[in-house]
This record gives C-alpha cells, structure tokens and sequence, in this order.
C-alpha cells in the first residue's frame, strides 16, 4: 500500500513567514513537498472562506503562518488573525473537521528552521489523520 | 380576452411564511390577480399536483418556489415545476440557501429518527416504530417520501433562474419583482438575486455606530440595548454586517440584532466564514501589547465562551449554501 501524502496549503505573510521559508531554501534545508505556500501579504488578509476553499478544492490541512506577536507590519494583522482563526477552530469542529487541519503560528523571517519544523509537523499530523473524508467533497 | 400569464407559489420544506409575506401584498394582491392566472398554490388554492402534471410543459410563466429540499416529495415537486415553469425563482432563505431546516446538516438522518421517534421522553413507542419508505398493512402497501440525510437548496437539485432572499422575502420587494414582471421590465443576468441589495444590512440600519469593539457577548435577554446605538458594539451578536440589503434593517429598528435571514451579501459565498473575518476586526480582548502567544489564545478564547453555538448563529439561514454544507 502507498503512503498517504496530504495535501496542505500554507498562507505565508510577505514580511515574516514567506521570509523565513526563503531562508529555509537559501538555506538547502528540506521540508516536506507536500506543503503548498500562498504568498499573502499579511496574516490578516487570510479570509477563512480561503481556508474553507482550500478544503473544498482538496487540501487535507490548512496553515496561517504569522510575524510573532508585536512583528506585525501593519501593527496588529496577526493579532487578528490569531482571533479568526480561534473563531474558525470553534466552527470547523460543528462540521466535524479536526482542528489539526487548521494550524495557526508565527514564524519570523529569521526562522527557517522553524518554518521546517511547523510544516514537517502539520504533514505528519495530518498523514496520521488520513485524507479530509467530510461528506461535503466526497459526493 | 387574451390568456393571463400563470403564476405559481410552491412550499417545500417551509413553514408557510412565505405564503404570508405574499399575502401581505395587501390590496396589491388584486393587481397580481389581474395580471396572473394564479394556478397552483397548496397554502391557499385547491389546485392538486395531478393538475399541474397535466399543464404543458413551461405552459407556467413564473414559479415562486419556498422551502427547502428535505425530502423526495420536495424534490420530485421541484423537478415538476422546474419543467412546468418558464422561470424557476427561488423565493426565501430557504430555497436559496437552507436556512432553518438546514441547521439539521449538523446531525445525520439517524440520530433525528432516533431521537424523534425513539429516545424523546415524551415518546410512547414500546415497539420502536420509525418511518419506512414502503410499510406493508393488510389493506395494501403505504409509502411515504423518503426523508434526506442532508438537508439541500433549491439550485443543489434542479436549474434556478433568480434567487429572492429573505426569511420572509419582504412585500415591498416581492411587489418589486412581480411589477418588473407585469411590465416586462429586462431582469439582471439569469442566476442573480432580486428583491435585495449589494451591500450589507448595516447600510439601512440608523443607529449610531461608533467604535467598533466587542469585548464580551450577550444574549438577548441578558440586557435591555441602548435604542440608539449600533447593537454589536453593545456585545449583542449583530449579523448584520455579514447580511445583504434588502428588508430595511427591520429587526435592529426593534432593538433585536440582526440574524442574518437575507443570508451573505453580494460576491460573499459563506456567510459564517464572513462573519468570523468581520467579528475578528472588532473582538477586544484587552491591550495585546506584550501579551504571549498563549495569552492571546486564551483572551480571545474567554471572549469567544460568550458565544455558545457559532455554526447555528452564523449559518441560521444558510447552512446548506455555505461552503461545508454539513457536519462530516
């Protein structure tokens, strides 16, 4: 049998997160290609009808990647994404979909490392869940 | 005397207030009556499904279909009207997009059977009898239409030419719509809404709105709002901003916030999913400057414990148009 290889879409804030991961690769460090990035240019422009999109067209997991608290370029995007994003967990749950699939964290621009790890994580979080089975994108 | 055009008013899965929101055309009903043959309508005429069957095909100008898909009657009468109709219009929250009955997409058909027929206390069923399809007694074989386990708008079973929000659409813009009719006014692009706006409830509503945050919710009945001002800045869960145009910003007017029964505004496709971005820019949980990661969780958690039921409060009239549909 293969091995499930999840799909999982990352919103990236242009100043902090989608640094980091370019540190990452000026680094040569590895992270697994199952991640997608989507460049955004903050947390705080991340719509969860995008998250919930992201799901429709096929994603197993979502991540918002964020500047660190007080980072923010426009001041307090993250903050507010942090907000939606506990909002949204609430609601993925009523649906039945696990809020492992929907991860929120910050990662600075000098983080590649970090960036690796998060992404590493989620996809072996979500390879241990298994493909997203919601009835709604199965019929 | 040239033939009227006909006119029909369907219910499906529906309460019956959208019958009433016609009704309450008042003496304009008349000017309905003489521009149209009124031929079906369950709620008011005695015309039966047979009749309709028996019409031509598209031989009705204009159906006005409410209520939404739940069982196979519902959809079966949806196909014959769609056939029978020149235009399809889905008419209220629930043909367009599920509204109540479709908070039921959160449980599966099992557990309402079994909680209705089975578990409630005040049940008296020693032989735990739940609805079949097809039930076979001496004097023959009884069917009933089978019950859906997910609860579907209109457009999700049949082509639909326009789409009337509202729970109830209200008279004024039903009038609208039905004189566009009479004087064959050209209508918006097929597939459009009619009878509201582009932009959001907030727009009609005249209170005071000032800054925008909301560091704890209430339930309606925990407090008495200010009349004046804008009832989410008093921590009242206000749909409005998640809300299309269309009644007027009725309820507001009444100090009651906004339920969001017009469903989501113009090139909004989720409603809920709407609601939380909106809702993200106005929570309040304090002076965040220093907070830790965990502390940001945990404020904004606290303020959220206020809110108890966030599918059934953002999705109350369109849970079945949302992008998720159902619970797994």
């Amino acid at each position: 049998m293969t091995r499930f290889e999840p799909k999982i879409v990352g919103f990236l804030c242009n100043w902090c997160s989608y640094a980091g991961a370019d540190k990452a690769g000026a680094a040569q460090t590895p992270y697994p290609a199952n991640f997608k990035p989507i460049r955004v240019m903050c947390s705080g422009r991340v719509d969860p009808q995008f998250v919930l999109q992201a799901y429709e067209k096929g994603a197993d997991g979502v991540m918002i990647l964020a500047c660190h608290p007080g980072d923010c370029h426009y001041k307090e995007g993250n903050y507010r994404a942090t907000q939606r994003h506990r909002m949204l967990l609430r609601l993925l749950e009523q649906f039945g979909i696990e809020s492992e699939r929907c991860r929120f964290d910050y990662v600075s621009a000098g983080e590649g490392e970090k960036f690796v790890k998060v992404v590493t994580e989620m996809v072996e979080t979500v390879r241990f869940l298994g493909p997203l089975q919601h009835t709604r994108f199965s019929n | 005397m040239p033939e009227k055009p006909k006119l029909s008013v369907y219910w499906a899965s529906s309460c019956g207030g959208c019958e009433i929101a016609v009704v309450n055309l008042h003496e304009k009903l008349l000017e309905v009556d003489r521009n149209f043959d009124f031929v079906f309508c369950p709620c008011l005429l005695d015309t039966k499904v047979a009749d309709v069957e028996a019409m031509a095909d598209g031989s009705i100008a204009v159906t006005f279909f409410n209520g939404a898909i739940r069982t196979a009657e519902n959809e079966e009468m949806a196909r014959l009207l769609r056939r029978k109709s020149r235009l399809l219009i889905a008419f209220g929250a629930c043909s367009v997009a599920g509204s109540i009955p479709a908070l039921s997409n959160l449980h599966s058909r099992e557990s309402h059977l079994r909680t209705n027929f089975l578990d409630s206390p005040a049940l008296d069923n020693p032989d735990g009898v739940v609805p079949q399809t097809r039930t076979l007694v001496p004097e023959g074989a009884l069917e009933l239409p089978a019950f859906f386990d997910t609860v579907k708008t209109l457009a999700q079973v049949v082509d639909v030419d326009y789409f009337v929000p509202g729970c109830p659409p209200e008279p004024h813009q039903i009038w609208n719509i039905v004189a566009a009719v009479i004087e064959g006014k050209p209508l918006p692009a097929q597939g459009g809404r009619l009878g509201a706006g582009p932009s959001s409830v907030c727009v009609e509503c005249s209170r005071k709105k000032e800054d925008k945050t909301v560091g704890r919710f209430y339930r309606t009945w925990e407090l008495i709002p200010d009349a004046s001002r804008c009832l989410l800045e008093q921590g009242l869960l206000c749909m409005g901003m998640a809300t299309s145009q269309g009644c007027g910003a009725l309820c507001p007017a009444v100090n009651m916030p906004c339920t969001g029964c017009y469903g989501p505004p113009e090139g909004v496709r989720d409603q809920g999913a709407k609601m939380i971005s909106a809702l993200g820019s106005v929570l309040d949980i304090g002076p965040y400057k220093g907070m830790t990661e965990a502390e940001l969780v945990a404020k904004t958690d606290a303020v959220l414990d206020s809110l108890p039921d966030l599918a059934g409060g953002f999705y109350r009239y369109s849970m079945a148009g949302s992008a998720l549909r159902r619970s797994r």
